[in-house]
């Protein structure tokens, strides 16, 4: 009961701080974006030069030492990895392809849901479909194999990168690439978005907070512990922007969205089956990151490549909707995510393990 | 003899995947379940208490043992 409360009282939280960002300066129904805000940073390092959407969005650099901190102080921190790390930087550049078709991840999804951006209420069921397919492969035995132990300076990596990446914002070194328009040039304040991002980053390590698991696990176990946390994101966001004059419903001329319906559905598609295959949604990769698991490390790296990949090639989706070439993008990621499942089912099977602990 | 499901190693949901089965599959016998990471431990348990079924938890080193009986 008490888990269940922290987790509600979790997703609250970020529902609420979601709204307030908005409110304080960060781009509308983009209080937390974890795709987004890792694409703003691929382009504010000159990975891609998209230059409306470059800024160090210190929301990250928080998820990922809150989720540090916390992970050392309940002595959870575990260096580890090693478990098909090309595969999942592939599943990142995917997740990361799908959710700049849409325009969002999972996440943002919720958020644009709760300011009245019914093209949303569009990609929700495509994202379930691809949660749904997720799981039909790993009841067939998907699995990207076991991690093992690494050493720690492996897992330090994660904090330590989210580290310079706040030096490199307060210096603002010439190398860097701030957007002087759109939306990498719409922030709140530094404390605000850091703090933001390190209460996310505490409570989603403790609670296991993930947008994808929420329905994952009401698919498989009939388990809806996560959705508690999804469900309160949605109805603490929505209420948040009734109240403060941000809910403006409809399909047309919603903030950095397109009206593209088959391309909305098909885009969370690709984010879903990515994310289960993955074993975890953009925030849940960044929050394993700062646990020490560089698997889910390797994961966002896919996802900063991916936002680099569709903004070089002019991929990504704009207000404008989706190109030809972003249209074909999203049939190749859904034919290249089938590959990856159907090429991993192993039997690791109750019965194998039993041989295995006999043997040893 | 308990039956021994190693899930050393595993990430979420596949710990909680095996366990369930081992469980359905075990009848009125125990279930040991060896997981590497605290999320693992927190799923499974929650999974099995859902099942009506008791756990203990035992550290073992760097991993868990979760006694799992009836």
């Amino acid at each position: 009961m008490r888990d269940r409360l922290f987790i509600i009282v979790a997703g609250s939280v970020v529902g609420l701080l979601a709204v307030v960002l908005v409110l304080q300066g960060n781009p509308a129904n983009m209080g937390f974006c974890i795709a987004c805000f890792i694409r703003d940073i691929a382009g504010a390092v000159g990975l891609h030069r998209a230059g409306v959407v470059q800024y160090l969005r210190p929301e990250i650099m928080g998820l990922v030492l809150g989720a540090f901190v916390t992970a050392m102080y309940v002595k959870e921190f575990k260096s580890t990895g090693g478990s098909s790390p090309v595969l999942r930087f592939v599943l990142g550049m995917l997740m990361m392809a799908g959710a700049l078709i849409f325009l969002g991840c999972p996440l943002r999804m919720v958020l644009r849901l709760a300011g009245g951006d019914w093209n949303a209420l569009v990609a929700l069921p495509g994202y379930v479909v691809g949660v749904w397919l997720g799981t039909l492969f790993l009841r067939r035995g998907y699995t990207l194999g076991r991690n093992q132990e690494q050493s720690p300076v492996s897992g330090y990596a994660s904090p330590f990168i989210a580290l310079v990446l706040l030096v490199l914002l307060v210096t603002a070194p010439a190398f860097i690439f701030f957007s002087e328009e759109g939306p990498g040039s719409m922030a709140a304040p530094l404390a605000l978005t850091l703090g933001a991002g390190l209460v996310v980053g505490i409570l989603a390590q403790r609670t296991r907070l993930c947008t994808m698991g929420a329905i994952r696990d009401l698919i498989l176990f009939k388990d809806y512990h996560l959705f508690l946390g999804f469900a309160a994101i949605f109805i603490i966001a929505l209420i948040g922007n009734f109240f403060t004059g941000q809910f403006s419903p409809g399909f047309p001329e919603q903030p950095v969205a397109h009206v593209d319906h088959i391309w909305n559905f098909l885009g969370m598609t690709v984010v879903g089956l990515a994310a289960v295959l993955a074993g975890g949604c953009p925030m849940r990769q960044l929050i394993l990151s700062g646990e020490g698991q560089s698997d889910a490390l390797i994961t966002v790296f896919g996802m900063a490549g991916g936002a680099a990949f569709m903004h070089n090639f002019g991929l990504a989706g704009s207000p404008a909707g989706v190109s030809p070439a972003g249209q074909w993008i999203v049939i190749i990621s859904l034919a290249l995510l089938f590959v990856i499942g159907a090429g991993n089912i192993k039997k690791l099977a109750v019965e194998k393990n039993k041989q295995q602990a006999k043997a040893s | 003899m308990p039956e021994i499901v190693d899930c050393r190693g595993l990430s979420c949901p596949e710990p909680v995947m095996l366990a369930r089965q081992a469980l359905q599959e075990a009848g009125d016998k125990d279930v040991e379940v060896v997981v590497s990471n605290a999320v693992a431990r927190d799923n499974v348990t929650r999974a099995a208490k859902g099942l009506g079924w008791k756990v203990s938890v035992e550290e073992e080193g760097e991993d868990f043992k979760l006694k799992i009986t009836k």
